[in-house]
């Protein structure tokens, strides 16, 4: 234990939840997981997409009820009913989806619920500002708490929600998979805000599924496997392949294996493209691109220069100002959704809960979204709910989807669930062009593993496939040509197998032209 | 023409007053995320409790001061017995709050039929209250025999009542905790529920005092604007007034002047139909323009304003 920092005291357990199960009908989330957590430590949280590592966090926040098991706070034993009596407890926990309103302002989003008042319960708002820019200013984490949540952008917006636990006085702050949303610069600064709070005495429970971002930050790691624990373990001790093989119960294969392969024809052609956003401003200017059979072409670029709607252009969501999409010599420059579809394309987009997934819908239903009016799923009007089902637990049964029940509704799949049933339909279509746009955010090791497979299995039959991602390590390794976007236009192709990263990253940010 | 002017003038106030109780309700409703469809209803059955206690209360204790003011508060209260059965219907049991809001809108007109006939007699319509046991005009005094400003500012202290909640129900929703809270509720329940507010209790209350003021807007139809109720007599206000809410944009002040809007148009058409401008329409024409002026208002807008976030979805605890 010599390697750990000064700051943990190996003296005091801040969290200590022993033999918790928690049952959603006959489903058991979590099998008697124990949890421990030291003063002052960061103590990630670390298994497969649907494990229950979720759970255990809302049960520890008071939003569920555990059907056994106890919790223990500070040494005492404590019965947190709802999310007050956590907050009383010092608990503090930024959700997985934000929990933030956003026509209030930053300031009104940290005081509600706590709001400082003068008399006749009338707020005090000067107080409430002057509040949030002290708390702000003592751990480092700067906002403006006048600007409105709706106009700041997903990085601030976390800061609020940890400045909303600090505020009410959180000893114990729970993450859930806070850098699923960062860009890498943003974790940097995430990761030197959680040392700061660690040193100031407070503990943090880490969800993530980058394990590079485990190694860095957390002292230990709990590993959870299907709702069990399998281990606890030091992180200082054990390195990156180990910790995803516990995780997983196998060993993880992080290089994608990939056949060399001669691409064949154009499948897609975009000609001298432009795409103007809702605000009016061309954000693809004059783009050029094409992907042919048989490979996968990654869009590799920093959020926000015009990736989203070059997609939306591509796939009939938003209009083209000017220029032309082909696909197979076959013109699909503002075309419906549907006609974009029935040409071949299909797309895993990159909002999976608003675009990809009916929520209220099971999976059957979801399964069956784009093909609903053909054969053998409708004849004469009327849904063959027979046919459904059976190509759904097929589908289920091929990509494991978890639970194996096409009954579920889509909204109680945890995320990475979610995500494989949008994949399963979307390459049983069989489409000469398959678009992913960041495909694997907030999945598991394991389920990374999958869907780059998956894509990689479309190219090798010889179908094209576009990937938009902002994870080089996953564009270089999944693409065979790198197509690099600036400020709305392609400034450079380059040889996935031939490039490095810093080649990369300086064509990203604008310079260097190739 | 300056006498013309003023008639339109306090016309106008006249028949915004309903509108704005019924619009205000709908203001809070909405607000905390319950979508009050049932404000018809509500206003119905308020004129009617209104006009049928104060009629019965001046049987009992002669001309006291207080009666009206029992039968104005007896009306608000009817208003929050028809809200509290929405809202158990809506949020207790996440019940469709249009569905639930239709049959309340059954059940106002209904209701109020049913008693006054069992009370009454007859069709459901009650007896004239005498015009000492209406609501009383504050200003009568003062503006006696100045009849330009008697005619503009000689108001039924229920429209000096609504204009006030105007501003009252700004600063509680904008300026106290109780606001803030009632606003997070309707913009994302789950957000507030995890800082530990209390999202059914927020809108069981902000349904409730939807209900009381809709309730007030009824009877300052049957004790002020007239002095009995009939079943004809609330006729699609309680729409007008979700209209003005809607295109108030969901916030009391932009109710009032929609509110305002659809009380000129009244006004106008009153003043068009009188004998004396003797234009040759038929008043069956003119009194379609209000309706109109929803259509078109909600035609034109609902699309582009939108409301709180989570209005009309009902919350459930630990649901993902
Ligand atoms: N409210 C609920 N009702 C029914 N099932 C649920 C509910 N919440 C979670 N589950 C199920 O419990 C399991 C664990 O979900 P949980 O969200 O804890 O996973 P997770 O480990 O956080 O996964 P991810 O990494 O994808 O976020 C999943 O299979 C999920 O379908
Ligand atoms: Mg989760």
């Amino acid at each position: 234990m010599d390697y750990l920092k000064s700051h943990i005291d190996l003296n005091e357990l801040v969290i200590d939840m022993r033999k918790i199960t928690k049952k959603f009908g006959d489903f058991v989330a979590n099998d008697c997981i124990d949890l421990k957590v030291y003063k002052g430590e960061v103590h990630a949280l670390l298994g497969e997409n649907g494990a229950g590592k979720s759970t255990l966090m809302n049960i520890l926040y008071g939003l569920y009820t555990p059907t056994n098991g106890e919790i223990y706070i500070k040494g005492k034993k404590v019965d947190i009913k709802n999310p007050n009596v956590a907050i009383h407890h010092g608990i503090g926990m930024v959700h997985q989806h934000f929990m933030l309103i956003k026509p209030f302002t930053v300031a009104e989003n940290i005081i509600l619920g706590i709001e400082p008042i003068t008399s006749f319960y009338q707020l005090n708002m000067k107080k409430a500002i002057e509040d949030v820019e002290e708390i702000s200013k003592k751990y480092g984490l700067y906002v403006d708490p006048r600007a409105k949540i709706e106009d700041i952008s997903v990085s601030m917006q976390q800061r609020v929600e940890i400045l909303k636990a600090l505020y009410r006085g959180a000893e114990i702050l729970i993450l859930d998979e806070p850098t699923a949303v960062l860009t890498p610069q943003e974790i940097k600064e995430l990761i030197q805000i959680m040392r700061n709070l660690t040193k100031q005495g407070k503990s943090i429970l880490l969800i993530t599924h980058k394990l590079k971002e485990i190694k860095e930050a957390a002292d230990f790691c709990t590993i959870i496997r299907r709702g069990k624990k399998i281990d606890m373990v030091e992180v200082s001790k054990i390195d990156e392949n180990q910790l995803a093989a516990m995780m997983v119960g196998r060993e993880v294969n992080f290089k994608v294996h990939k056949e060399e392969k001669r691409p064949g024809k154009v499948i897609l052609q975009i000609k001298e493209l432009t795409v103007e956003d809702n605000r009016g401003i061309s954000t693809v200017k004059d783009l050029n691109l094409t992907v042919q059979a048989g490979e996968v072409l990654g869009i590799a670029g920093v959020d926000g220069n015009g990736q989203t709607e070059l997609i939306e252009a591509i796939t009939g969501l938003r209009k083209a100002k000017s220029g032309q999409i082909l696909i197979k010599d076959y013109d699909i420059t503002n075309k419906t959704p549907r006609e974009v579809f029935e040409s071949g394309i299909s797309n895993i987009p990159e909002d999976r809960q608003k675009h990809g997934l009916v929520l209220d819908f099971t999976v059957y239903e979801n399964m069956i979204l784009e093909n609903f009016r053909k054969k053998p799923f409708s004849k004469k009007f009327k849904l063959q709910k027979e046919n459904i089902i059976n190509f759904s637990k097929k589908l289920i049964e091929e990509f494991d989807i978890r639970p194996k029940d096409e009954n579920n509704l889509a909204r109680s799949l945890s995320g990475g669930n979610q995500q494989k049933v949008i994949i399963a339909r979307e390459v049983t279509n069989d489409p000469e062009l398959l678009i992913a746009v960041q495909p694997t955010r907030g999945l598991d090791v394991g389920a990374i593993e999958f869907v780059h497979k998956s894509l990689v299995d479309q190219r090798n039959k010889n179908k094209a496939v576009l990937l938009v991602s902002f994870e080089l390590d996953e564009i270089m390794s999944v693409s065979d040509r790198i197509a690099v976007i600036y400020e709305g236009k392609i400034v450079g192709i380059v040889d996935a197998k031939k490039t490095t990263e810093n080649e990369l990253g300086l064509m990203m940010a604008g310079g260097g032209y190739k | 023409m300056l006498k013309d002017i003023a008639f339109i003038f306090g016309t106008t106030f006249m028949y915004a007053t309903p509108l704005l109780y019924g619009a205000l309700g709908g203001v809070f409703s909405e607000n905390s995320g319950v979508v009050n469809i049932g404000i018809e209803g509500m206003m119905t059955i308020g004129a009617f409790s209104g006009a049928a206690s104060t009629f019965i209360l001046l049987e009992l204790y002669g001309n006291a001061l207080w009666v009206p003011w029992a039968g104005f508060l007896i009306a608000g209260l009817a208003g929050c017995f028809l809200a509290l059965l929405h809202a158990i219907a809506c949020i207790t049991f996440r019940a469709d709050q249009v569905v639930s809001g239709i049959a309340i809108n059954f059940l106002g007109p209904g209701l109020a039929m049913f008693l006054g006939g069992r009370i009454f007699g007859g069709s459901g319509t009650t007896p004239t209250i005498p015009l000492e046991a209406k609501l009383i005009r504050p200003f009568d005094t003062i503006l006696k025999g100045k009849p330009l400003l008697g005619m503009m500012l000689n108001q039924y202290i229920s429209v000096y009542i609504v204009f006030s909640l105007v501003g009252i129900s700004w600063y509680i929703l904008y300026k106290t905790k109780f606001g803030i809270r009632l606003r997070a509720v309707g913009e994302h329940p789950k957000a507030a529920d995890t800082l530990g507010i209390n999202v059914y209790q927020m809108r069981y209350i902000a349904v409730l005092i939807s209900g009381f003021l809709s309730g007030l807007g009824g009877a300052s139809l049957s004790m002020a604007i007239i002095a009995n109720f009939r079943p004809t007599l609330v006729s699609g206000q309680g729409f007008i007034a979700l209209a003005a809410m809607i295109f108030g944009k969901w916030k009391p002040q932009g109710a009032m002047w929609a509110c305002l809007l659809f009380g000129v148009t009244t006004a106008l058409q009153i003043y068009l139909g009188s004998p004396a401008v003797g234009l040759k329409i038929s008043t069956h024409l003119l009194s379609m323009i209000p309706y109109i002026i929803t259509l078109i208002v909600l035609m034109g807008f609902v699309g582009k304003s939108s409301g709180p976030a989570a209005n009309g979805i009902p919350y459930e605890k630990g649901k993902r």
